[in-house]
């Protein structure tokens, strides 16, 4: 397996201003990345480098075997980009905008027609092919952004957080086609605020904070990194005391939540709650519910930045970094 | 396809999408079309005696020396309404979806500039059906409203370049939009609605060395006396260097966006 890309010391200064500092990281062809961090984090500036929209001001990056200063334009030859806020125009059709990107990746006319009414299909668009962009949902609107940046079969596909401000639904339809391209080979370099999306489609994920990566690695590695799993015990009745005296003895005990939650990190996961449980009822101490809580991406976030990614709703898909 | 086979047909392309993004956007439409020809109904109709003042030049009718006004009017607000659209496009992102595209970055310019030139054709026509419409008679024959056309119509594109390269610079439609004043300024210190001999001081001196004027003439002459070589040379040339200068600055605004990132 080869890299796809490959990014070593990576900076951009706008003034003053650091807003990439020294990024290094390796994409192996075939993969999904995952470039997880908040707002303002240095994501959407590392893509307009690699993209060859933004001139790097130090480091060097390549993609799909290309420097992106030097063979700029066999780099674009070889990517797909779906930027953030999808940039459509609102008065073009969405079949005049996929044969517009056709032309641009200079196919053919009557090919460029013909992956036009493909990827059309393929998005779920057909039927609104021949609206006006403007009329789209913004769910619609993702989807004709990815099947424009599709057209020339991409070695390589950028999405710049494709489901920000998406529905649910939206969001997963987005996600299966994601899954779709990468099983067909493609690989993606997928920038995201959402730590859900990163642990559901990445391969390998990084996290950016400032301008620096301050972890990498598969989702998997880095919540091991952090600690083992916990229960999360609600008693029902008996004394709290008691039962985190039980739980000291079989794994290390968290800082309580409330007056009626035990928390103990265990080792060994879902093989340690029988031991748990009957050591509590032995006590007569009765427990109305249990839960195993796996460390998640945010749990590492916290670890590795002192701050949580912190959801402000479905609905709004906005996502705000907040100070622990 | 040959890398300039590709880049010609983006331009195509290009222009093809904005003629329509024109005609689709009403606000785009009107500075082009109804504006100029209002203009030119107002004009024709409250001031058609004009002509029998001492010092206006031997015409036909007023409205046929109103025509080269009109046409450049309307080119010129096609040109800056090319710039309007292009600094949308910066705004909403979608020129970086033609940057990311192995292309020449230059064609994006030059795609906006065939819409102008599309709309400007359009416009000349318009003016010219008009014109014949309502009686004006082209004194240069077939071949004097060919050369007034293709001079408008130049015009719309030398005019483009100069909105391309203040929408690439600044990224802002409001500051291009904010030219929309100064094209009636330009125009009016201009012999595109007045002969100069009727022009008081300054306004007389300034319209002597606006280039425009010189355009205007180069648009004029083919209508009202007949095809006169100097003047179309002088209003080619004008053309000519105002497109340069213009696509000098485009080509500059542009490295600057592409280097600074915006």
């Amino acid at each position: 397996m080869s890299a796809a890309i490959v990014v070593e010391g990576l900076e951009r200064a706008f003034g003053e201003v650091l807003a990439v500092q020294g990024v290094d990281l390796q994409v192996e062809e075939g993969e999904i990345y995952g470039f997880l961090g908040p707002n303002g984090a240095g994501k959407t500036t590392t893509v307009r480098m690699l993209t060859t929209l933004l001139l790097p001001t130090g480091g060097r990056a390549g993609v799909a075997g290309h420097d992106v200063v030097r063979e700029a334009r066999d780099v674009r030859a070889s990517i797909g980009v779906a930027l953030q806020e999808a940039a459509l125009d609102p008065l073009m059709t969405g079949r005049e905008l996929i044969r517009l990107q056709a032309t641009l990746q200079g196919i053919p006319g009557a090919e460029g027609r013909r992956r036009a009414d493909d990827l059309l299909e393929r998005v779920d668009l057909a039927a609104a092919a021949d609206r006006r962009v403007g009329a789209y949902s913004g769910g619609m609107q993702r989807r004709l952004d990815l099947a424009a940046a599709l057209v020339h079969e991409p070695q390589v596909l950028f999405l710049d957080e494709p489901t920000t401000g998406l529905d649910p639904v939206s969001r997963r339809t987005i996600w299966e086609e994601v899954r779709a391209l990468n099983e067909e080979g493609t690989t993606v370099f997928l920038t995201t605020q959402y730590l859900e999306e990163a642990d559901q489609l990445a391969d390998n994920v990084a996290i950016i904070d400032s301008g620096r990566i301050v972890a990498e690695g598969t989702p998997g590695s880095l919540k091991a990194e952090i600690g083992h799993p916990h229960i999360r015990l609600q008693l029902e009745e008996g004394s709290i005391a008691q039962a985190e005296e039980i739980c000291k003895r079989i794994g290390l005990l968290l800082p309580p939540v409330d007056g009626r939650t035990v928390l103990v990190e265990v080792e060994h996961g879902a093989a340690d709650i029988p031991r748990v449980v009957r050591a509590l009822d032995d006590a007569g101490i009765g427990v109305g519910s249990l839960e195993l809580v796996h460390p998640t991406l945010d749990d590492v976030f916290v670890a590795k930045t002192g701050y949580h990614l912190e959801q402000d709703g479905e609905e709004s898909g906005e996502q705000e970094a907040v100070k622990a | 396809m040959s890398r300039l086979a590709t880049n010609l047909r983006v331009v195509g392309t290009l222009g093809m999408r904005s003629v329509r993004q024109t005609f689709r956007r009403p606000q785009l439409m009107a500075p082009i079309v109804v504006f100029p020809t209002l203009l030119l109904a107002i004009q024709t109709g409250g001031a058609g005696s004009a002509v029998d003042l001492p010092g206006f030049p031997p015409v036909q009718s007023f409205l046929q020396f109103m025509l080269a006004g009109a046409m450049m009017q309307s080119v010129m607000l096609a040109g800056n309404s090319g710039g309007i659209a292009l600094a949308v496009d910066i705004e909403m992102g979608f020129t970086d979806r033609l940057f990311a595209a192995p292309i020449s970055r230059f064609t994006i310019v030059l795609g906006r500039l065939a819409g102008t030139a599309a709309l400007g054709l359009f416009a000349a026509l318009w003016f010219l059906a008009i014109g014949l419409i309502f009686g004006a008679e082209i004194e240069g024959g077939v071949l004097g409203a060919l050369i007034a056309v293709a001079l408008a119509t130049a015009a719309a594109v030398s005019i483009g370049g100069v909105g391309s390269s203040i929408a690439l610079r600044t990224g802002r439609a409001s500051i291009v939009q904010g030219l929309f004043p100064l094209v009636f300024v330009v125009l009016f210190l201009s012999t595109a609605f007045f002969p100069e001999d009727l022009m008081v001081e300054p306004a007389r001196t300034i319209a002597k060395y606006n280039p425009l004027s010189l355009v205007v003439e180069g648009i004029r002459e083919p209508i009202i006396t007949g095809v006169n070589a100097a003047d179309v040379l002088w209003a080619a040339l004008t053309i000519a260097g105002i497109m340069a200068v213009s696509l000098l600055l485009s080509a500059r605004a542009l490295r600057h966006r592409l280097a600074t990132g915006g």
